[in-house]
């Protein structure tokens, strides 16, 4: 319905020149692309081209009874798009591409609400009686049209240019129709319309979406650009705050209320979990119904080759060890396409733990050079130390005890730190959220209190500024030969421990397993 | 092996399976067991980071208030405060005490911390506490009988009356001991600052005239600040506790109005009441009034007899001994000799002069009086380590660089229990030789006529 209309309003935007025009509340045009509000209104002409349904869904008076606050009616998934806008966003600034948002993200979304409205309308095993009827009663009125009105009307398209493709209007009519699900009890109200019953849906089949599967969305959107982000760099970037996540929903439009049951569903208490937000990627992937993901080759950032490089600059290894890496790769043909590619169509689908891997190839690597029984890197180190004292001017051999010390020490320190940032961190949000109407002046009270009382020993603190935001960088550890300080391995040779074997280099020591009488069975 | 592994399997009853018979056959942990464990602590839910949160940060305050790194600490604190919205309602409700405590110690030592910061934060607990007033009764009286207590410290005595006013009025259901209690306490410290209203009054009236015009109102004022303070701390004292400011104001203004009747009572129950926790300062307090009074000798021993078995190195002792010395009665001139030796038997007494000279004199009064027996009986459980204890060769250097008076005392005692040969004796001798001869002299001869160790 709206589409059609603002097609029909072709003014060019007296701010911005763009012709793409929605309805706000009052009924009166504004520019999609700047947000521009002019003073044209809509006027609704043959009433008899309209449902009656359309006619209440744009008084829009009809819901307010039931509500404990004035807002725009919106629905939890819209929630979620808001909130998967701003995480894309974010993303942007930290140098992802735009096509990211516009285009992957965006569609990923998309087929997202296809695959999951299906059930909603289709399935007759659909709960309860109440909601039946409801359907029934939307159905026959077709109500759907009425959705699109809803959701275009917030200022957060995800594609840039603000007009919305016919596909978009297909998808945008797909969206759940259960409207009349507020309880009858003040106390179990949500300040979505299906909150409630959207915190209770349990549907087989069906992917509800939750606060950590938007990181799973996130993921898979860089994993199919192939960016340069891997998935402990972004939820370290969501623990840094760089992404959306903790009070994202704090970023809501004023006029998007939540309160009550939105609380369970957008009001996270934990940080996310690598393991959870990886078997949930497999399991978005898996309900979309994804196809292979563009080829991880050798000049992906994800491949191990570039993976194993990046890491053992980051502690601080050296650079001569990445030959090895590379054949440690060739070697357990890890480095196949195939292999690194995510194909969730596959029967068992799987995603490589891309960063995982790599550690654990420099693992293998520093196992091979040094066999790591506690014993033999220490000798080495010894001839090592020796070798480099006698011979100043030259590059000096790598000296495992050395790198061990310098680097447990900057990794204790940042250890520290995070466990101390952590210690500090503030869960909650400046607006607080209340459950019902009883407890919504006792909620108010509280943070009132908080607020009064953090106000009073701020005073108290030192007031030297302690770094500030750390801008964010794919390095945790940064090490450089300039630096006097602390001892930059990456040029140090590997000489002492490897020996000539015919026309290659291969390692001194020969051995790998520590000696066991047999191997564990069970891994 | 075989117990440890049953211990680890016992709380693993509700992980998983496999886990449990690979634990079984070992009977060695396994480093992941620990995730394992913790989540079955917490009832199979993993504790959310929130909670983690607080925890670690409640853990970062405690050890700045040990480290006295009061900076630190508030800015912990700054972050700690979100416990009071904790979706957990348990921690909800117990975040109000704690914040005071920790808060309230902060505000306390920071440098930039003063009166009105710590005020502003007492008036804020108490809000909150008022806000679930039904559960937080205790609390609210707690933390307004701190705030008056601090006030009292900084020499604000009407806002600590005020406080303490206000704290009156909370009161609620059912009469609990522990409310009780603290409601005395709050007007027991109300009894105290009338009792320094009464005092202030009380030096006043010491510089005016009697036919003043002013005195006969002072006077007035004073007996209804004096009834306000016997009414508040009376209640107080009669809880079994230790009160010793409030008893003695109480037994001050009590003796100012010549009701010595009223002062002996409660003396006398405060420091013979079983009920009452055992506390030297009562018996000292009783003592000191009876002295007073001028009551029989009789009457003084035995207070201080008690004195004697719960503080042995008492100061009042070295007094006790001389009564007992003076006494007629033979078992009096036994403890007498008890006593004297109980004190040097402390290690901060050791260097005493008063009570070395005392012991020098009465054991030789003793010894002349025919009383071996008594100073055996004494000597016997101290042979073993007072020689090492006070007589060795670097306490007689020691002593006699430090204190030739003290020295020479020591050397006397010593040669009497030990005989002329022991080391403290010849040392002490040898120096003195030189400049004390006449006093040396007179040593020896005592030593000879009195030593119990046969030559």
């Amino acid at each position: 319905y709206n589409v059609l209309n603002v097609k029909e309003f072709k003014e060019r935007c007296t701010q911005c020149a763009a012709v793409s025009w929605g309805l706000t509340d009052e009924g009166k045009y504004y520019c999609t692309s700047c947000h521009n509000v002019t003073e044209i209104s809509k006027e609704v002409i043959n009433t008899g081209d309209i449902p009656n349904t359309k006619i209440q869904a744009i008084n829009r008076g009809l819901k307010r009874k039931r509500k404990l606050e004035k807002g725009w009616d919106w629905y939890v998934c819209e929630g979620f798009q808001c909130i998967l806008c701003q995480q894309a966003e974010a993303l942007k600034t930290l140098g992802v591409g735009p096509e990211l948002k516009n285009e992957v993200l965006h569609n990923f979304w998309k087929r997202y609400l296809q695959k999951s409205k299906q059930a909603y309308c289709k399935n007759p095993i659909y709960t309860s009686r109440r909601k039946a009827v409801v359907l029934e009663e939307n159905l026959s009125h077709s109500d759907w049209e009425s959705e699109p009105e809803l959701l275009s009307d917030f200022s957060f398209p995800f594609v840039e240019s603000g007009a919305e493709s016919q596909s978009d209007v297909n998808t945008q009519k797909s969206f759940p129709v259960i409207k009349a699900s507020q309880s009858e009890t003040a106390s179990v109200c949500s300040g979505s319309l299906d909150g409630v019953e959207y915190s209770r849906r349990k549907e087989k089949g069906i992917v509800k979406m939750t606060m950590p599967r938007t990181l799973a969305f996130c993921y898979l959107s860089l994993l199919w650009q192939r960016e340069t982000i891997t998935l402990s760099d972004l939820l370290r970037f969501v623990e840094e705050d760089h992404i959306p996540y903790i009070n994202s929903f704090q970023h809501f439009p004023e006029e998007m209320k939540l309160y009550g049951r939105d609380k369970g569903i957008f009001a996270i208490e934990s940080w996310p979990d690598y393991e959870d937000i990886y078997k949930k990627t497999i399991e978005v992937a898996t309900f979309l119904d994804l196809p292979r993901f563009p080829d991880i080759t050798e000049d992906c950032y994800l491949h191990p080759n570039i993976l194993c490089m990046k890491y053992l600059m980051e502690v601080n290894l050296p650079d001569e060890m990445h030959n090895l890496t590379c054949q440690v790769v060739k070697l357990t043909g890890i480095g196949e396409v195939d292999f690194l590619t995510f194909d969730p169509i596959a029967k068992m689908a799987k995603t490589v733990k891309y960063d995982v891997q790599a550690v654990a190839i420099i693992i293998v690597v520093l196992k091979l050079l040094f066999l790591l029984d506690d014993n033999l890197e220490w000798s080495l180190s010894n001839l090592a130390e020796k070798h480099n004292e006698k011979n100043k001017e030259d590059n000096p051999w790598f000296d495992f005890r050395k790198w061990y010390q310098v680097m447990k020490r900057t990794v204790d320190e940042k250890k520290q730190k995070w466990e101390e940032a952590r210690a500090k961190y503030i869960w909650k949000s400046e607006k607080p959220v209340y459950h019902s109407s009883i407890d919504k002046s006792v909620v108010y009270k509280r943070r009132e209190m908080v607020v009064s009382l953090q106000k009073q020993f701020s005073t108290l603190v030192d007031s030297t500024p302690t770094v500030g935001k750390k801008s964010p960088s794919s390095f945790q550890f940064s090490w450089s030969e300039e630096d006097t300080d602390r001892t930059c391995f990456h040029g140090h040779s590997l000489q002492g421990i490897l020996k000539k074997k015919d026309q290659s280099l291969t390692t001194k020591n020969s051995l790998y397993w520590l000696s066991t009488q047999k191997f564990c069975k069970r891994y | 092996m075989s117990d440890f592994s049953g211990e680890l399997t016992r709380p693993m009853a509700e992980a998983d399976q496999v886990e449990k018979s690979m634990l079984s056959g070992t009977g060695m942990s396994i480093p992941w067991l620990r995730k394992q464990m913790e989540t079955v602590e917490t009832g199979g839910k993993k504790e959310k980071d929130f909670a983690k949160t607080t925890s670690a940060c409640l853990g970062l305050i405690q050890e700045a208030l040990l480290k006295h790194q009061w900076e630190k600490a508030a800015e912990y604190m700054h972050s700690y405060f979100q416990i009071l919205e904790d979706s957990d309602a348990g921690k909800r409700q117990a975040a109000p005490e704690i914040i005071w405590r920790l808060g309230s110690e902060i505000l306390y030592y920071h440098p930039k911390s003063n009166v009105e910061t710590f005020s502003t934060f007492a008036d804020r607990m108490k809000n909150i506490g008022v806000m679930n007033y039904l559960k937080s009764v205790l609390l609210l009286l707690q933390i307004s009988l701190q705030h008056a207590l601090y006030l009292l410290h900084h020499g604000m005595l009407e806002d600590a009356n005020r406080s303490l006013s206000q704290a009156e009025t909370w009161r609620y259901g059912e009469k609990s001991s522990s409310q009780d209690i603290l409601i005395n306490l709050v007007q027991a410290y109300k009894g105290l600052l009338q009792y320094y209203a009464w005092s202030k009054k009380k030096m006043e009236l010491s510089k005016l005239d009697e036919e003043d015009y002013a005195y006969g109102t002072a006077t007035q004022n004073m007996r209804s600040h004096s009834w306000k303070t016997s009414v508040n701390l009376s209640a107080l004292i009669q809880i079994p506790g230790v009160w010793d400011p409030f008893v003695k104001s109480y037994v001050e203004m009590l003796e100012f109005y010549g009701d010595q009747d009223g002062a002996r009572e409660v003396l006398t129950n405060y420091a013979y009441d079983e009920k009452f926790p055992s506390n030297p300062n009562a018996h000292v307090y009783l003592y000191n009034f009876l002295k007073r009074e001028k009551a029989p000798k009789e009457k003084l021993i035995s207070v201080l007899k008690i004195l004697y078995q719960i503080v042995p190195s008492h100061k009042l002792m070295l007094e006790f001994h001389r009564i007992l010395r003076n006494s007629d009665k033979e078992e009096h001139h036994k403890l007498g000799l008890e006593v004297l030796f109980a004190i040097l038997d402390f290690a901060g007494c050791t260097k005493n002069i008063t009570a070395w000279k005392y012991l020098a004199k009465y054991l030789k009064q003793i010894l002349m009086g025919n009383h071996l027996a008594w100073v055996q009986d004494e000597w016997r459980s101290r042979k073993n380590w007072w020689p090492s204890f006070h007589f060795s060769y670097f306490w007689a250097k020691n002593d006699w660089t430090e204190d030739k008076a003290l020295a020479c005392e020591k050397a006397l005692v010593a040669g009497i229990l030990l005989g002329k040969g022991c080391r403290y004796f010849r040392y002490v001798s040898k120096q003195g030789h030189q400049g004390l001869k006449k006093k040396m002299k007179r040593m020896n001869r005592a030593v000879k006529s009195y030593s119990i160790v046969d030559p």
